[in-house]
C-alpha cells in the first residue's frame, strides 16, 4: 500500500517551515496602541479626550516649573532673576521660598542650636519601629536600620550635635543594626521604651520625670508579681492601682525632689515652639501609637456580652463619629479647662493629641469590628474548645486573625488621621499648612507667595501617606496565609 | 428511704463574684458603672466649679438675643438685628446645603471615575488613577486653601468683564461669569408669578415650586405603579408591556407644561456697574468649598465604585447574557442589585465624613453652623459651653439622621438572605 501512495502524492514535505511573522497590524506598538487606546469610536474619544487633559496641564504650568529659582532671598528677587534668564513677562516658579524657610518648615520655632534632638527623635523613631514594621524579613530591617543609622549620624554631625549625645545616638543606632542581625526581639525593648525617650528629647527638661514614670511600671510590676500569687485577676487591678497611685500622687513631688537633689536634665523646649512637619508627625505618631490599642479595646467593648459595656462603648463610638474633628478640637482648646479641677492648666498638644487619638480609636474601633465580625464562628468555638479563657482567646486565636482582615481599614484610619493633623490650625497651633504658609506670606520678602507652599507640603503629606498606603500592601502579602 | 433532693446549689459566696462565671459580668459591669458615674460626676462637678469661679451660669438665653453681625448668604431673609438663633439657623442652612449638594456631585464624580478607572483605555484608566491617588492622600485642607488661592488669585475683578474688548469673558454661553468675589450664575425668572406661600418667620415658600415639587412626587408614583403593573403583566402572562415611553411622559410632560404655563426662564448676569446684576451671585467660599469637598470625596467614592463593580463576578454579567437579558436589564437586574450591596454601607460613611468634613468651612469664611453658632456667635457672647454643646449636638443629629435615611436604602437594596 505505501508504495502506491508514495507514488500518487507528488510532494510530501518533510521538514517544518519557521513561523510567518504575525500581521503588522497584530503585533507590537501598534497592536498594544489598537487594543488599548483606539479599540472602538467610544475608547479613541476617551484616548483624546485624555490627551488634551495632559496637554492642558502640561501647557499651562510646564513653563511655570521648568522656570524655577531654587535660590533667593525674596519673591521679588526671584521675579527678577526669572525676567533676567527667561526674558520679561516669563512665569516661573520661586522654590527658593522652600530652601529659605526649611528650617521653620521642618522645626517650626524649635530653638536653632537644638534642631539636632527633634532630628534625633526622628531617626530612633525607625529603630523602634524596624522590629515591629519589618518584623518577618531581615534584609528589608537591615536596609532601614543601616539607612536609618548613616542618616541619622550625618545629619547630628551637620547639626552640631553635642558629642556626648552624638556617642549616644551612635551607640543606639549602630548596636541595633547589630541586635537585629541576630535577635531581633530584643530591639522590641527599645521599641518600648521609645515613647518617654522620645517625649523627654522634645520637651526636654529634667530627666527625672521619666524616670519617676519609669518606676511607676517597675512598682505596677512589682504588685503584679506579688499580687499573682492570690489571683491573675487581682494583679491585674493592683498594678494598674498601684502605678497609678504613684503616679497621681506621689511621680511629681519625687522628681523635683530629686531634680533638686541631682539636677540632671537638658534645655525645656515649651510646646508653643513646636511647629511645621515636626509638630504634624509628633501628633500624627502619637495619635497612631495610641489610637490602636483604645480601638482594640473599644470594639472588644463593643463586641462583649455585657450590656452596660457595649452600650458604653456604642455612645462613645457614635458620639466621636458623628461629630467633626474640628468641634473636638475646638472643645480641647475652649472647653477643658471647665471640665478639669480648677487651676489646672494643661499643654495644648498634648489636649490635641489626646483629642485627635479619641477620634482616630472610634474610627479604629469600628474597623477592628468589621475585622472581628468577618471572622468565622468556628475560631470563636475553637477557642473555647481549647479551653481559653477570654483573653487569652482574644490574644491567641482571635485578635491576630481580625486585625489582619483590617490591615486595610487600619492603615486607611491611620491616613486619614495624619491628615487632619493640619486641623490644628485652627486651635492656634503651627501646622506646616496653613499656618506656617501665612506666617512666610506675613513677611516682607515672600508677601503673595502661594503655590509653592501649598505645593510643597502637598508633596511631602503624598509621599508619607502614599508610602503608609503601600507598606499595607506590603503587610497584607506578607502576611496573607491562604492561597499559598 | 433517703429524702433525695434537687442538686444542691452551693450556698452565695463572696468570692463567687470574682470567680463565678454567672457572677462575674455583673460585678465587672457593676464596677465599670461606679466608675463611670463616678467620672461624669467629676467632670460635672469641676464644670459647676469652674463655672462659679467665672461668674458664668449655663443657660441658651443668648440664642434669644440680637445678633448684631450680617451673613453674606442667607438662604432665608436674615439681618443683623435678628437673634443668634437665626443665625445658627441659617448656618445650619447652609452647612446642609453645601453637604446635600456636596454629595450629589461627588456621587457623580465618584460614579464617573470609578468606572473610568476599569475602562480599556489604558491612558484614561491610568489619568484617573492619578487624580484618585493624589487626591486622597493630600489633606482635604490644602485641596481648599488651593482652589481658594484659584479663585481669588487668577480670577479678575468684576471690572475685567467691562468694555468694549474685555480682559475675560462669561463661559458657558454667557451664563456664567466667575470673577474673584463671586461667581453669578442665571437666576430662574416666571413671568406668570403666582405668589408664594407664607410659612411664618418670613419664610415663604413660591407656589411654582411647590407646584413643581407635587408634580414631580406624583410622576414618580405613578411610574412606580406602571412599573408594578407592567411586572404583574409579566409574572402572568411572560409578556412585558412596552413602558418606556409612558414612563418618560408622565415623568416630563407635566413639568414642561408647568414651566410654560408658569413662563420660567432664566435670568443670565449682567454687568452693572463696578457689579453682575440680575443673576445670582454665589459667593466664591461656597464654591470653593463645593468644589473641594466634590473633588476630595469624589476620590474616595471612585475607590468604591471600583471596588464595588468589581466584587460582581464576570459569571454573572455572562449567565444574564446567556439567559437572553438585553445589556440594559443586565446592568439594572443582575449587576446594580449585587454591586450596590458592596457600595452602599462605605458610600454612607463617605457622604457623613463630606457632612462633617463641610465644617472646614472655617479655612475660606464660609457661614456654616461652625462659623455663625460655633464662630461669631461663640466670640461675641462669649458662651464657649452653651455654643460648643448645642453645636455638637446639632452635627451629631446630623449625621444620625444621613446615616438612618441611608441605612433604610441599604436595607432595601442589600441581599435578602432566607
Amino acid at each position: 500500500m505505501s508504495e502506491i501512495h508514495a507514488e500518487t502524492v507528488a510532494f510530501v514535505r518533510e521538514t517544518m517551515l519557521p513561523a510567518e511573522a504575525p500581521p503588522a497590524r497584530e503585533a507590537g506598538a501598534v497592536k498594544w496602541l489598537r487594543d488599548n487606546l483606539f479599540s472602538g469610536p467610544v475608547n479613541t474619544l476617551l484616548t483624546l479626550l485624555g490627551l488634551g487633559i495632559i496637554w492642558f496641564l502640561v501647557s499651562h504650568f510646564w513653563d511655570w516649573f521648568a522656570h524655577s529659582v531654587w535660590s533667593a532671598n525674596s519673591l521679588s528677587e526671584c521675579r527678577q532673576i526669572i525676567a533676567e534668564t527667561w526674558g520679561e513677562g516669563a512665569r516661573g516658579a520661586c522654590f527658593a521660598v522652600i530652601r529659605e524657610r526649611w528650617n521653620q518648615y521642618v522645626y517650626g520655632f524649635y530653638p536653632s542650636d537644638l534642631y539636632w534632638r527633634p532630628t534625633l527623635v526622628f531617626g530612633l523613631l525607625f529603630v523602634a519601629l524596624a522590629p515591629v514594621l519589618f518584623s518577618e524579613s531581615r534584609s528589608l530591617r537591615r536596609l532601614i536600620l543601616g539607612l536609618t543609622t548613616a542618616v541619622t549620624l550625618i545629619l547630628l554631625v551637620a547639626l552640631g550635635t553635642p558629642v556626648l549625645w552624638l556617642i549616644f545616638a551612635a551607640a543606639i543606632t549602630i548596636g541595633a543594626t547589630v541586635i537585629a542581625e541576630r535577635h531581633p526581639l530584643y530591639l522590641l525593648i527599645f521599641s518600648a521604651l521609645y515613647p518617654l525617650l522620645g517625649v523627654w528629647l522634645l520637651w526636654g527638661g529634667s530627666i527625672w520625670g521619666v524616670i519617676m514614670v519609669l518606676v511607676g511600671f517597675g512598682l505596677g510590676w512589682g504588685a503584679w508579681l506579688l499580687a499573682a500569687r492570690v489571683s491573675p485577676m487581682l494583679s491585674a487591678v493592683a498594678a494598674a492601682l498601684v502605678a497609678m497611685i504613684w503616679w497621681i500622687g506621689f511621680a511629681g513631688a519625687a522628681a523635683s525632689d530629686a531634680q533638686n537633689l541631682i539636677p540632671l536634665g537638658i534645655t525645656p523646649v515649651d510646646s508653643d515652639q513646636f511647629g511645621g512637619f515636626l509638630l504634624s508627625i509628633t501628633i500624627g505618631v502619637a495619635g497612631i501609637a495610641l489610637s490602636l490599642p483604645l480601638g482594640i479595646v473599644l470594639a472588644l467593648a463593643r463586641r462583649s456580652d455585657m450590656f452596660l459595656v457595649t452600650s458604653l462603648a456604642v455612645m462613645f463610638i457614635e458620639f466621636i463619629r458623628g461629630v467633626p474633628l474640628i468641634t473636638l478640637l475646638f472643645v480641647a482648646s475652649l472647653l477643658l479647662n471647665y471640665f478639669l479641677p480648677p487651676g489646672t492648666n494643661f499643654d495644648i498638644i498634648l489636649r490635641v493629641i489626646i483629642m485627635v487619638t479619641l477620634f482616630a480609636a472610634a474610627y479604629m474601633a469600628e474597623v477592628i469590628r468589621g475585622g472581628l465580625a468577618a471572622l468565622p464562628k468556628g475560631q470563636y468555638e475553637a477557642a473555647d474548645a481549647l479551653g481559653l479563657d477570654y483573653w487569652k482567646a482574644q490574644r491567641l486565636i482571635i485578635l491576630p486573625q481580625a486585625l489582619k482582615i483590617s490591615i486595610p481599614g487600619i492603615v486607611s484610619t491611620f491616613i486619614g488621621m495624619f491628615k487632619d493633623t493640619t486641623l490644628v490650625t485652627f486651635v492656634g497651633l503651627y501646622d506646616p499648612l496653613k499656618s506656617m504658609s501665612d506666617a512666610v506670606r506675613a513677611s516682607t520678602s515672600w508677601k503673595g507667595i502661594y503655590w509653592e507652599p501649598y505645593i510643597f507640603v502637598g508633596v511631602i503629606f503624598f509621599l508619607i501617606c502614599f508610602g503608609m498606603s503601600r507598606y499595607s500592601m506590603y503587610l497584607e502579602r506578607r502576611l496573607a496565609r491562604d492561597h499559598r | 428511704m433517703t429524702d433525695v433532693s434537687a442538686p444542691a446549689t452551693p450556698p452565695f459566696r463572696l468570692s463567687m463574684l470574682v470567680y463565678d462565671r454567672r457572677y462575674r459580668s455583673m460585678t465587672f459591669q457593676v464596677i465599670v458603672f461606679v466608675l463611670v458615674m463616678a467620672f461624669g460626676w467629676w467632670l460635672v462637678n469641676n464644670t459647676i466649679q469652674n463655672l462659679q469661679a467665672l461668674g458664668k451660669d449655663f443657660n441658651f438665653g443668648f440664642l434669644f438675643q440680637r445678633a448684631g453681625y450680617d451673613l453674606p448668604q442667607t438662604p432665608i431673609p436674615y439681618t443683623s438685628d435678628d437673634t443668634h438663633l437665626r443665625a445658627a439657623i441659617i448656618g445650619l442652612m447652609n452647612t446642609v446645603i453645601v453637604s446635600i449638594l456636596g454629595c450629589i456631585a461627588a456621587t457623580i464624580v465618584g460614579v464617573v471615575v470609578g468606572v473610568a478607572r476599569l475602562s480599556n483605555n489604558w491612558l484614561f484608566a491610568r489619568l484617573m488613577t492619578v487624580y484618585v491617588e493624589i487626591f486622597r492622600n493630600i489633606p482635604l485642607l490644602l485641596w481648599i486653601l488651593i482652589i481658594y488661592a484659584l479663585f481669588t488669585e487668577i480670577l479678575p475683578a468684576p471690572s475685567a468683564y467691562r468694555g468694549e474688548d474685555p480682559a475675560w469673558s462669561m463661559v458657558l454661553f454667557d451664563n456664567v461669569a466667575l470673577t474673584n468675589r463671586y461667581t453669578s450664575i442665571p437666576a430662574l425668572g416666571l413671568t406668570n408669578d403666582p405668589g408664594s406661600l407664607e410659612l411664618g418667620a418670613r419664610v415663604s415658600v413660591s407656589w411654582a415650586l411647590i407646584a413643581f415639587m407635587v408634580v414631580l412626587i406624583g410622576g414618580w408614583m405613578v411610574r412606580t405603579a406602571l412599573h408594578k403593573r407592567a411586572q404583574q403583566i409579566q409574572d402572568a402572562t411572560g409578556q412585558r408591556p412596552t413602558t418606556w415611553w409612558q414612563t418618560l411622559a408622565v415623568m416630563t410632560v407635566p413639568s414642561l407644561f408647568l414651566i410654560w404655563f408658569f413662563g420660567l426662564h432664566l435670568l443670565p448676569p449682567e454687568l452693572k456697574g463696578f457689579n453682575f446684576s440680575g443673576g445670582m451671585n454665589v459667593d466664591n467660599s461656597f464654591v470653593v468649598l463645593w468644589l473641594a469637598l466634590t473633588l476630595y470625596t469624589g476620590a474616595f467614592i471612585a475607590e468604591i465604585v471600583r471596588a464595588g463593580i468589581l466584587a460582581v463576578s464576570k459569571g454573572q454579567s455572562e449567565a444574564a447574557f446567556a439567559l437572553g437579558l438585553r445589556p440594559r436589564r443586565t446592568m439594572n437586574l443582575v449587576i446594580l442589585p449585587q454591586a450596590l450591596r458592596v457600595i452602599i454601607p462605605p458610600l454612607i460613611s463617605q457622604f457623613l465624613n463630606l457632612t462633617k468634613n463641610s465644617s472646614l468651612a472655617i479655612a475660606v469664611g464660609y457661614m456654616d453652623l461652625r462659623g455663625t453658632l460655633g464662630g461669631t456667635t461663640l466670640n461675641q457672647t462669649g458662651r464657649e459651653l452653651e455654643a460648643m454643646v448645642l453645636m455638637m449636638a446639632i452635627y451629631l443629629a446630623l449625621s444620625l439622621i444621613i446615616s438612618a435615611g441611608m441605612n433604610v436604602f441599604n436595607s432595601r437594596v442589600k441581599l435578602k438572605e432566607r
